[in-house]
C-alpha cells in the first residue's frame, strides 16, 4: 500500500497571493486538496485560490475537520493537503489532526503562512517579543459570558506586555467596535481597572490587504470609527518602548501624548 | 340598599383595617361538603340568597364542574361578619377538592393564612384530608376543624348521643395526629384544635346549623338538645338558633390570624429575599405604604374581561393605572382594572391594599405563581410546589387543520390558567402534547378546550410519563468536546432518598447561585459530604450536579454551560428520553482549552451531555413508573369483583377494612394500568362503588417490563428500539 501524506499549507491573511511558493507547489501536486475557513478566513473567495494552485478544493465544515476522519482516511494512501488561513499550526485542531495522522503512520509536513501574530505587531510597529498570551473574544450567549480574555489582558498588562485580542468568527464576524464594547462590559463585571477611558488600544483591520486599517487611540474615540470590511483584531499595548510609542503615533494615528 | 350592596360598601372600608381581615380557605376530602359549606357562609353573610344556598353553588361556577360535581377552579369571595361588636372582612378562597388538581390547591393555600378543615362525620378523616392539610401546614396556614354532616349520624346511622360523642373524639384525635406530624415546630402546641376553645365546631351544611363549645356556653344548648332537634326532624329551629355561618365565622375570626399576624411568620417560608430590604420589611409588616408585592395564585380567562389575575397583595397596594413589573419579564405593565370578589361578581375598586385578595386585569404575561411588584429587581416568591408532577400525556390535534392557530391559542390559555397542564411540541412530528395530573384532569381540560375555547379537537389514547434513574454508582466517564480540546470527567450515582424528598418538598431553594450558603447548609444537614454540598451548582427535578474538582483553571467560566447540559439531560434521559429523577452527578475532573473560543457552548455542552449520558449508561439505568393510591368503598358481596378488577391491573391491596356493610379497600396501582378503570369498575359492580385515586410519586417499573416499555416509548418517539451503549458517548 502506498504511504499517504498529509500536508498543512498556510494561506496567509488576505488574498490568493499570500500563499508561499512552497505552499503553492505542494498543493499543486496533491491528489486531494481540502480547505477549512472556520479557524480563520481570507478576504477573497476560494475560487481565486483554486486558480492559483490549479486544483479543485473541497471546503470542509467545522464538524468534518474536528471529526478528522474524512481527511485522515483520504490521506491513508494518498497525498492530501489541508489549506488553512494564517499559519496552520497556530490552531489546536490542526495539531490534533497532525498527531492523529502520525499515529496512523501517515507522513506529515507543514508549509507555513503569514500569521496575524506577527502581521498585527508589524503594522502597528510593536515589538513582537513583547507580546504576552493571545486571547479570543467570543460572543456571549444567554447567561454564558466568558470573561477570561479580560484576565489574560490583565495578566499581560501587569507584566508590561502587549495583548493580541482575536475576535469571534463563528456564527457572525465580530467587529473591533463590538470587541471593544465587550471588553468594556467585562470591566463593568470584573472591575479590575484594566479597561478605562485612558486605556490605549489599537485596531488592525484587513492585515496583509492593500488597504489595511490601522488605528490606535482611547476606547471612546475608537468606538466612533468604522473600520470597514473584516477581519478585525484588537491589540491592547502594555508598557511602550519609546520607539513603539513613536510608531503608534506615526503608523496608527495614536494621540501624541503617549510619547511623553 | 340591599344587604349585598351594603356589604360591598362595608367591605370597601374594612379592606384598610388589617386586624379586621381574615384570608381563609376550606380544606376537605371530596364530597365531605366543602361546596355546600362555602355557599352556606356566603348566603349567611348575605352574598347570595339564603334559600338558594346549597343550590346556587356560588363557588362552583364552572359549568363542567357542576356536571361532574367536582370543584375545579379556585375562585374567591369576600364576606362581612360581625363578631363581638366589630365587623370583619373575610376573604374566602375556594380550593378544588379533587387531588388530580393538586396544583390548584397549593396555589390557593399560598393566598390564605387559615384553613377550615371540613371532615364528614360519617366517613371521618380521609386521604385527601391528609394531603391537603399537609400542603396547608407546609405553607404555615393555620387549621381549624368543622365536623360536618352530623345530621347523618343521627338520622341515618342512628347513633345514640354517647356513640356520636365517641365518633367526634375519634375524628378530633385523628386530625390532631395529622397536625402534630406536620405542624411547623414553633406552633407545635398552639395549632392543636380543641373543643374547649372553640377551634372545633360541629354541624350540618345541608341544614345550615353548627355548634361550638363557646356557643353551648352562651346559649345553654347541649349536644343532647341537638340530638333531639335532629331526631324530631326540627333542624329548621336549630338553624335559626345556631346558624352555621355565625358559628363558623366566629371561629374564623377568633382562631385564624389576621394578615398582619400571619405575614410575620409566613413571608420567610414563601419568599427568600432580604428581610431587611424595603420590600422585605413591608411584607413582614403587611404595610400598604411600602413597595407593591403581590403573588398571582390563579388566572381566569373571562370571555369579556380577558385574562384576570387573582392574587394576594403582601405589601403596598395595587392601583388602577399603576405601572408594575412581572417576575421574569423585562418590560412594565399597566394595571387596567382592580377588583375584589363577591360571589361571582367582581366589584371594581380604585386600589387593593396589602393583606387582601385582588382580581387584576392588564397583567398580560402573568401566570399563576408570578410575582407582581413595583420594584424592578425584587426577588420573586418561591415557586409554588406541586404535590405531584404531570404523569399522563395525550396528543392533541385540531379536527380541522385550518383550526391550528386557534388550537395553539387555546392551549396557551389553558396552560396559563392551569399551570399543572404542561403543553409541549414534539420537535420531529410537530404534534402538540398535553400533560396533566391524571386521566380525568386531561378529560376535563379537553372538555374546556372544546367548550370554553370553542376549538374542535381530537386526542390520542393517553400515555404515561415515566422517569429515568440509576441503580448504582458509575465509574468515571470521559466526555469529549467535538473539537477534542476539552475533556470532562463525570460520575453518577443514586441521589440520597432524603435529599430527593427535600427537593420535592421545596426545602432547598432552586436558585442555587443566589442562595449558595443555604443550599450547602441544608444539604450538609441532610447528610451530604461537605465538599459535595459546597460544589453543588444546579438542582433540577430531584437531581443535583456538584463540582468536586479542585483548582481547575477556567472551569468557573464554563459553569453556565455545564448547567445547561445538565438541564438538557434531566429533561431527557439516555434510556428513553424521559425526565431524569433521583440522580447525583459529580464532576470529578476537567481538562479545558486555554482560549475561551475553543470551549464555547458548541463544545462544552455536548461534552458534558455525553459525559453524563455515558456515566448513566454504566450505572444500571432504569425506568420508574407513576403510581396511584386507590381507595374503594363497596358492598361486601361485591368484593370479589373489585379484587378481580384490581388484580388485572398490577395493583397491590394494602388494607381492607369493614365498615357496616361496606368494605373499604386501600391499595396502589401503576397509573399505566388504571386507564379506563372508571367504567370497568362501574360495570363490574353495577355502579355500587365509591372510589378515588391520588398520585403518589414514582416506583421502579418491574424488571420484566423494563425492556419492553423502553422499546415502546422509544418507538413512539421515533428512536431506535434499544438505548445506546456507553461507547456511543465516548466521542
Ligand atoms: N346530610 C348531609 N349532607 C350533606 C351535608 N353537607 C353536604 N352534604 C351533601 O354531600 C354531598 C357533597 O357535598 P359537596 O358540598 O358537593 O362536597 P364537596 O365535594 O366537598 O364540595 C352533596 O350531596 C351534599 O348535599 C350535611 O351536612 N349533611
Amino acid at each position: 500500500m502506498a504511504m499517504g501524506e498529509l500536508i498543512f499549507v498556510g494561506l496567509g491573511l488576505w488574498s490568493e497571493k499570500d500563499i508561499t511558493i512552497a505552499g503553492k507547489e505542494a498543493a499543486g501536486t496533491c491528489d486531494k486538496v481540502f480547505a477549512e475557513f472556520y479557524t480563520s478566513m481570507l478576504g477573497v473567495p476560494e475560487e481565486k485560490i483554486e486558480e492559483v494552485i490549479g486544483r479543485p478544493i473541497e471546503v470542509l465544515s467545522r464538524e468534518e475537520v474536528e471529526d478528522g476522519n474524512a481527511i485522515l482516511d483520504e490521506a491513508a494512501d494518498k497525498k492530501v493537503c489541508l489549506l488553512t488561513g494564517g499559519d496552520p499550526m497556530t490552531a489546536t485542531t490542526h495539531i490534533d489532526l497532525c498527531l492523529r495522522a502520525i499515529e496512523r503512520g501517515i507522513d506529515t509536513k507543514v508549509v507555513h503562512g503569514i500569521s496575524i501574530m506577527t502581521a498585527s505587531a508589524g503594522l502597528l510597529g510593536l515589538q513582537s517579543y513583547k507580546f504576552g498570551r493571545t486571547t479570543t473574544l467570543a460572543f456571549p450567549e444567554g447567561d454564558y459570558f466568558p470573561t477570561s480574555p479580560y484576565g489574560v489582558i490583565k495578566e499581560n498588562m501587569e507584566r508590561g506586555l502587549h495583548t493580541l485580542v482575536l475576535l469571534d468568527i463563528g456564527k457572525k464576524l465580530m467587529t473591533a467596535n463590538e470587541g471593544i464594547e465587550l471588553l468594556m462590559e467585562m470591566e463593568e463585571r470584573e472591575r479590575g481597572g484594566v479597561i478605562g477611558k485612558k486605556t490605549l488600544m489599537a485596531v488592525v483591520a484587513r492585515a496583509s490587504s492593500p488597504s489595511p486599517s490601522v488605528r490606535a487611540g482611547y476606547p471612546d474615540e475608537l468606538l466612533k470609527e468604522n473600520f470597514g470590511p473584516p477581519l478585525h483584531c484588537i491589540v491592547v499595548p502594555g508598557k511602550l518602548h519609546f520607539m513603539e510609542a513613536k510608531a503608534l503615533v506615526m503608523l496608527a494615528d495614536a494621540p501624541e501624548e503617549i510619547m511623553k | 340598599m340591599g344587604r349585598k350592596e351594603e356589604n360591598v360598601r362595608k367591605a370597601e372600608k374594612l379592606r384598610k383595617q388589617l386586624d379586621r381581615i381574615r384570608n381563609i380557605g376550606v380544606i376537605a376530602h371530596i364530597d365531605h361538603g366543602k361546596t355546600t359549606f362555602s355557599d352556606n357562609l356566603l348566603a349567611g353573610a348575605g352574598m347570595i340568597s339564603e334559600e338558594l344556598a346549597g343550590e346556587q353553588l356560588a363557588l362552583d361556577y364552572d359549568e363542567q364542574e357542576q356536571a361532574r360535581g367536582i370543584t375545579i377552579n379556585a375562585a374567591a369571595a369576600s364576606m362581612v361578619h360581625e363578631y363581638e361588636g366589630k365587623e370583619y372582612l373575610i376573604n374566602l378562597i375556594d380550593t378544588p377538592g379533587h387531588v388530580d388538581f393538586g396544583g390548584d390547591v397549593t396555589r390557593a393555600m399560598r393566598a390564605v393564612d387559615g384553613g377550615i378543615v371540613v371532615v364528614c362525620a360519617v366517613e371521618g378523616v380521609m386521604p385527601q384530608t391528609e394531603t391537603v392539610l399537609r400542603q396547608a401546614l407546609r405553607e404555615k396556614v393555620k387549621p381549624v376543624l368543622l365536623i360536618n354532616k352530623v345530621d347523618r349520624l343521627i338520622n341515618e346511622l342512628k347513633l345514640n348521643a354517647e356513640e356520636m360523642q365517641q365518633r367526634f373524639i375519634k375524628i378530633i384525635g385523628e386530625v390532631n395526629k395529622l397536625i402534630r406530624k406536620m405542624v411547623p415546630e414553633e406552633f407545635k402546641d398552639e395549632w392543636k384544635v380543641k373543643v374547649e376553645d372553640g377551634s372545633v365546631i360541629f354541624g350540618s351544611s345541608l341544614h345550615n346549623w353548627a355548634i361550638s363549645k363557646p356557643y353551648m356556653d352562651k346559649t345553654g344548648i347541649t349536644f343532647k338538645d341537638i340530638y333531639d332537634y335532629c331526631k324530631n326532624n326540627d333542624e329548621k329551629t336549630l338553624a335559626k338558633k345556631l346558624p352555621m355561618y355565625k358559628t363558623a365565622l366566629d371561629m374564623v375570626i377568633d382562631h385564624l390570624p389576621s394578615p398582619k399576624e400571619a405575614q410575620k411568620y409566613r413571608i420567610p417560608v414563601i419568599w427568600k429575599g432580604d428581610p431587611e430590604s424595603p420590600v422585605g420589611k413591608a411584607m413582614l409588616e403587611c404595610n400598604s405604604k411600602g413597595p407593591l408585592a403581590m403573588m398571582v395564585t390563579k388566572i381566569i380567562i373571562d370571555p369579556h374581561a380577558g385574562e384576570i389575575a387573582f392574587g394576594r397583595v403582601y405589601s403596598g397596594e395595587i392601583r388602577e393605572g399603576q405601572e408594575v413589573y412581572i417576575s421574569g419579564m423585562p418590560k412594565k405593565y399597566r394595571v387596567q382594572q382592580v377588583a375584589i370578589m363577591v360571589g361571582n361578581d367582581r366589584i371594581t375598586v380604585k386600589e387593593v391594599e396589602a393583606g387582601n385578595i385582588a382580581a387584576v386585569t392588564g397583567l398580560k404575561d402573568a401566570i399563576a405563581g408570578s410575582t407582581v411588584t413595583s420594584e424592578p429587581d425584587m426577588e420573586s416568591f418561591e415557586s409554588i410546589k406541586y404535590i405531584s408532577d404531570p404523569v399522563v400525556t395525550v396528543r392533541v390535534e385540531a379536527k380541522r387543520p385550518s383550526d391550528l392557530p386557534k388550537l395553539v391559542k387555546a392551549l396557551r390559555n389553558i396552560s396559563k390558567s392551569d399551570p399543572s397542564i404542561v403543553v409541549s411540541i414534539n420537535q420531529e412530528s410537530g404534534e402538540y402534547l398535553m400533560s396533566g395530573m391524571g386521566e380525568l384532569h386531561l378529560e376535563i381540560t379537553e372538555y374546556r378546550i372544546k367548550n370554553e375555547q370553542g376549538v374542535d379537537i381530537v386526542t390520542s389514547e393517553p400515555t404515561v410519563i415515566y422517569r429515568e434513574t440509576v441503580e448504582k454508582k458509575s465509574p468515571k466517564f470521559e466526555g469529549k468536546s467535538p473539537n477534542k480540546h476539552n475533556y470532562l470527567y463525570v460520575e453518577v450515582e443514586p441521589l440520597d432518598e432524603k435529599i430527593v424528598k427535600a427537593i420535592q418538598e421545596g426545602q432547598i431553594p432552586e436558585n442555587v447561585k443566589k442562595h449558595a450558603k443555604e443550599v450547602t447548609k441544608t444539604l450538609q444537614d441532610l447528610g451530604m459530604d461537605r465538599v459535595e454540598a459546597k460544589g453543588v451548582f444546579a438542582i433540577k427535578g430531584p437531581n443535583i450536579i456538584t463540582d468536586v474538582t479542585k483548582g481547575i483553571q477556567h472551569l468557573f467560566e464554563t459553569k453556565e454551560l455545564l448547567k445547561q447540559a445538565f438541564e438538557e439531560v434531566i429533561d431527557s434521559g439516555p434510556k428513553a428520553n424521559e425526565p431524569v429523577m433521583g440522580v447525583k452527578i459529580r464532576l470529578v475532573d476537567a481538562k479545558l482549552h486555554e482560549d475561551a473560543i475553543h470551549r464555547g457552548p458548541a463544545q462544552i455542552i455536548p461534552a458534558m451531555r455525553n459525559a453524563i449520558y455515558g456515566a448513566m449508561t454504566l450505572a444500571k439505568p432504569k425506568l420508574l413508573e407513576p403510581m396511584q393510591k386507590i381507595f374503594i368503598s363497596v358492598p361486601h358481596e361485591l368484593m370479589g369483583e373489585v379484587s378481580k378488577e384490581l388484580q388485572q391491573r398490577r395493583a397491590t391491596i394494602l388494607d381492607i377494612k369493614s365498615e357496616g356493610d361496606m368494605s373499604i379497600i386501600h391499595g396502589k396501582a401503576p397509573v399505566a394500568e388504571m386507564f379506563g378503570f372508571a367504567s370497568a369498575i362501574r360495570s363490574a359492580t353495577g355502579g355500587k362503588v365509591l372510589w378515588n385515586t391520588e398520585n403518589m410519586g414514582f416506583e421502579p417499573l418491574p424488571d420484566f417490563l423494563q425492556e419492553e416499555v423502553t422499546a415502546k416509548i422509544r418507538e413512539r418517539k421515533g428512536l431506535k428500539p434499544e438505548p445506546w451503549g456507553a461507547d456511543h458517548y465516548m466521542g
